[in-house]
């Protein structure tokens, strides 16, 4: 098999047989490829999970932190380092559930990064409990009698804080997911891609056929520019759309509002302190 | 007026007292620096209530000949700006206070042993002035003219104040603080008061500073380039302070949504090659426990500001503590080094947090300043620190293809890289991890990469601060402190006098200086003095050094210790008793 740019080498997946995690590693890695980066460009940052271990599992620079963090490490990353490439990447329990209030606030700062989640609609590391996207009735060992919450709607939500680019994707389509990606990576701020894939050691309800039949492609008739159609969309619950449902170009990102960044794009660590400035300050106090 | 006692002396302490939101601290800001300006060493704490509006506040201005660093009970001068803020203070009040204020809150205190008082309408003289608020300057204005500062400083520093949009009101606060400065020469003319306090030459060269400035240009000279803090009193000041200076020292600046992401921010920031700080109070930390942790796994650079406030839970939002130092000491799940200074002056907070950020990354460990609310809100007049003209030193290494981010090496500290600097990949993993980054459950490396961690223990050895030994080292007795207590006690045993007793001071709390054992056993009494109810630091003592001490001076009352109390509190000892 040829060796791709971001292939991780000889490492023990920790991810079940059958997985959708596998899926999405491969389109990403493609996706990477297509959009002419190198791995040591490339910052990858995850919380916990199973998907949260994707970093591992190929070739490039990767802060696997906290379970819900991955967002403000990232947007730190991001504008500590500029010229960075920086991808987060976590389960929809990580993102929307632990880091629920930094998915609301990421939004809002709108850094130059992608968010890729996987969305299984159940915890697999913790063995099959519910997750904030779990549909209603949805029995597991803790929730005995079945859901009984309301599913998160990561799609609705981004669209009503203006993310400026959503999308949502299935982990069982290559192309369509990997083309999705591609355009995520390259769109000039925060970009989510929400990624509908089978658990199949633990969500018997939501397996493979089951996307299949209750989801379907976004096609010209929608219009991605429409926030008002993108929002529309993202209330759809059976069948789930599919595919770009906004984007907003030419936003201003988060990096960029920072007064540093005005006249050098020198990341912090190039940046020398000046310190007669700093002599100057202390003896003003005076 | 009653009759006086003329107060003079060369230590004055002057308690301005009002409402929140109603010019208590334009009066102390003027008023400080005018007096500071004039060659008079100053010192001033304040505490107040957690509210915008009403309630009572109070400054206390300490004006001396010589240095001065920590605060009197006692009140030489007060200025009550209402009736309440006089109840407020009642209890500082004795018969050799003198009291100036408006004739209608005066008419509310006469009574045999009360203060001198003496009628000055400060309100009265604004509102013919055209406004209730001039109030504040004419106050301003008459303390500088008890104090017979030149009066062209007043004016200058008015001019200073209404600039811009503001200019149009420097004429009448000139006229205020002209009025006011005469009021004051009348009273000094009468005999009721006259200062003879010196100025001293030494202090035009002084910083007039406070603890929350201090921290944050001790932050900029350790190359502080990223901030992310959510506000709480009283850790916000640092944060504003920051703020202020991001663009001209090419600093981000972030409020973020919560303490959890503001401190995974800053470890984010870290990994990719900047120098960052969070500010943050007692719950706020608490949230940032959790990162703790991940800063102390993933070897990552942190400077933690505590500015410590009474808890638990909101507890007492804008009063003094010493009461986190255990939160920090413990603070995250796991095992894993870390460093906690705890500075005890302005001049101190500055040296301090600058080398916090040079341990933070030299060692990869977190580091802790740790204030409180006393520190932080107080004014200094200090020995300006020596900035060099080097930039702070960056320990970070661009990285080789073969790059290994947890390498094992002696003294535990692997070469730092950051992603997008060489040909390496730098990999940092939440989960133990083997030297790559990846995790692993293989228990020998678990074994190792503890050891490692560990290790980072021995190699800082050199670089932990001694405590200092202030008084004879032939001491039978040796009061203990940390921290912003540290100026309290020396001054108390300084009027206390007692031979064979001498005062430790920690400014480096944790991990202790080796020595520290040595100084405790030539002690056959130990007092510790703190400011929290449970002798934090003297158990840190004993579990370090299993050296116990012998009485504790503890304070949780929200306020700092006063020169008084403590002498007070002191000289029981001697009798054997413990108070309370």
């Amino acid at each position: 098999m040829k060796t791709g740019l971001f292939d991780g080498g000889d490492i023990d997946i920790a991810w079940c047989p059958g997985c959708g995690n596998y899926a999405i590693l491969e389109a990403l890695k493609k996706a990477l490829e297509e959009v002419n980066i190198v791995p040591e460009q490339l910052v990858m940052v995850s919380g916990i999970g199973q998907a949260a271990k994707i970093p591992h599992y190929m070739k490039c620079n990767f802060f696997n932190g906290l379970h819900g963090r991955a967002l403000p490490v990232a947007t730190a990353i991001k504008t500590a380092n500029p010229g960075l490439m920086v991808i987060a990447e976590s389960g929809e329990g990580d993102m929307y559930g632990e880091g629920g209030n930094h998915f609301l606030h990421a939004i809002r700062r709108n850094p130059d990064i992608t968010n890729i989640v996987h969305n299984n609609l159940v915890y697999g590391l913790t063995k099959g409990q519910a997750s904030p996207t779990s549909l209603r009735g949805f029995v597991t060992p803790v929730q005995v009698a079945g859901v009984n919450l309301e599913p998160f709607n990561p799609l609705a939500v981004a669209v009503a804080q203006k993310a400026t680019f959503i999308a949502r994707a299935f982990a069982g389509d290559h192309d369509e997911l990997k083309n999705l990606l591609v355009r995520a990576i390259t769109h000039r701020g925060y970009a989510l891609v929400d990624i509908l894939q089978p658990c199949v050691s633990f969500n018997k309800l939501n397996t493979f056929k089951w996307f299949r039949d209750h989801t379907y492609y976004l096609d010209e008739s929608h219009d991605s520019s429409d926030r008002v159609a993108a929002f529309r969309r993202a209330l759809e619950d059976d069948p789930l759309p599919l595919g770009l449902f906004y984007e907003e170009t030419g936003a201003t990102t988060f990096e960029q509002t920072f007064s540093l960044y005005e006249t050098s794009d020198l990341p912090l660590f190039r940046r020398k302190r000046d310190m007669a400035a700093v002599r100057r300050l202390a003896e003003a106090l005076r | 007026m009653s009759a006086g006692k003329v107060r003079s002396g060369n230590d004055l302490s002057l308690l301005l007292c009002g409402e929140a939101g109603r010019g208590i601290q334009s009066v102390e800001s003027v008023t400080t620096g005018l007096l500071k300006s004039a060659g008079f060493h100053v010192f001033s704490w304040k505490e107040f209530m957690s509210r915008v509006r009403g309630g009572s506040n109070s400054t206390t201005i300490r004006v001396a000949s010589h240095s001065v660093e920590a605060p009197l009970g006692r009140v030489d001068l007060l200025f009550p700006f209402d009736a309440a803020a006089l109840r407020h203070v009642r209890h500082r009040v004795t018969s050799d206070t003198i009291l100036f204020a408006d004739e209608d809150i005066i008419d509310t205190v006469q009574s045999p042993d009360g203060p001198v008082t003496a009628v000055v309408p400060f309100r009265k003289t604004a509102v013919e002035l055209g406004n209730a608020v001039y109030a504040n300057m004419v106050a301003s204005g008459f303390i500088a003219g008890l104090f017979d500062v030149d009066f062209t400083l007043i004016g200058a520093r008015v001019e200073s104040l209404f600039t811009g949009p503001r200019a149009g009101l420097a004429a009448v606060n000139h006229e205020a603080a002209r009025q006011g400065y005469d009021l004051a020469r009348k009273i000094v003319d009468d005999g009721l008061f006259r200062s003879t306090i010196i100025p001293d030459s030494v202090v035009h060269d002084r910083a007039f500073i406070s603890g929350a400035e201090a921290v944050g240009i001790g932050a900029l000279a350790g190359g502080c380039n990223f901030v992310s803090s959510y506000p709480m009193s009283p850790s916000t000041a640092v944060l504003v302070f920051m703020a202020e200076k991001a663009r001209e020292f090419e600093c981000v600046v972030e409020q973020a949504e919560d303490e959890i992401s503001a401190v995974n921010m800053a470890i984010g920031a870290w990994y990719a090659g900047a120098r960052a700080m969070v500010t943050t109070s007692g719950g706020g930390f608490a949230l940032m426990e959790e990162a703790m942790g991940l800063a102390g796994m993933i070897e990552s650079p942190l400077v933690i500001h505590l500015a410590q406030r009474p808890g638990p839970a909101t507890g007492l939002p804008t009063r003094t503590e010493q009461g986190d130092l255990q939160l920090a000491l413990y603070s995250g799940h796991g095992e894993f080094p870390r460093i906690l200074l705890a500075p005890a002056t302005a001049r101190e907070a500055i040296e301090l947090s600058r080398r916090a950020f040079h341990m933070a990354d030299r060692y990869q460990v977190p580091v802790f300043i740790l204030t409180d609310q006393y520190l932080i809100d107080s004014y200094y007049t200090a020995i300006p620190p020596e900035i060099d003209g080097s930039p702070p030193i960056s320990n970070i290494v661009e990285t080789e293809r073969d790059y290994r981010r947890y390498r094992l090496t002696p003294d535990g500290v692997s070469p730092r890289g950051i992603p997008g600097w060489g040909a390496g990949l730098v990999m940092v993993d939440s989960d133990e991890h083997d030297e790559e980054g990846h995790i692993t459950e293989n228990h020998q490396v678990r074994t190792a990469m503890v050891d490692k961690r560990m290790a980072k223990y021995a190699a800082m050895e050199r670089d932990v601060l001694q405590p200092s030994l202030v008084g004879s080292e032939e001491y039978h007795t040796l009061v203990v402190s940390w921290g912003s207590t540290g100026p309290v006690v020396r001054e108390a045993l300084e009027r206390l006098g007692r031979p064979g007793v001498s005062q430790l001071h920690f400014s480096q709390v944790f991990p202790l200086h080796v020595n520290t054992a040595h100084y405790l056993e030539k002690a056959r009494r130990i007092i510790l003095v703190e400011g929290n109810a449970t002798s934090q630091f003297g158990r840190l003592l004993r579990a370090e050094t299993g050296y116990r001490a012998t009485d504790r001076i503890l304070k949780y009352d929200g306020l700092p210790f006063t020169v008084e109390e403590l002498e007070r509190r002191l000289a029981a000892l001697d009798g054997g008793e413990v108070e309370p």
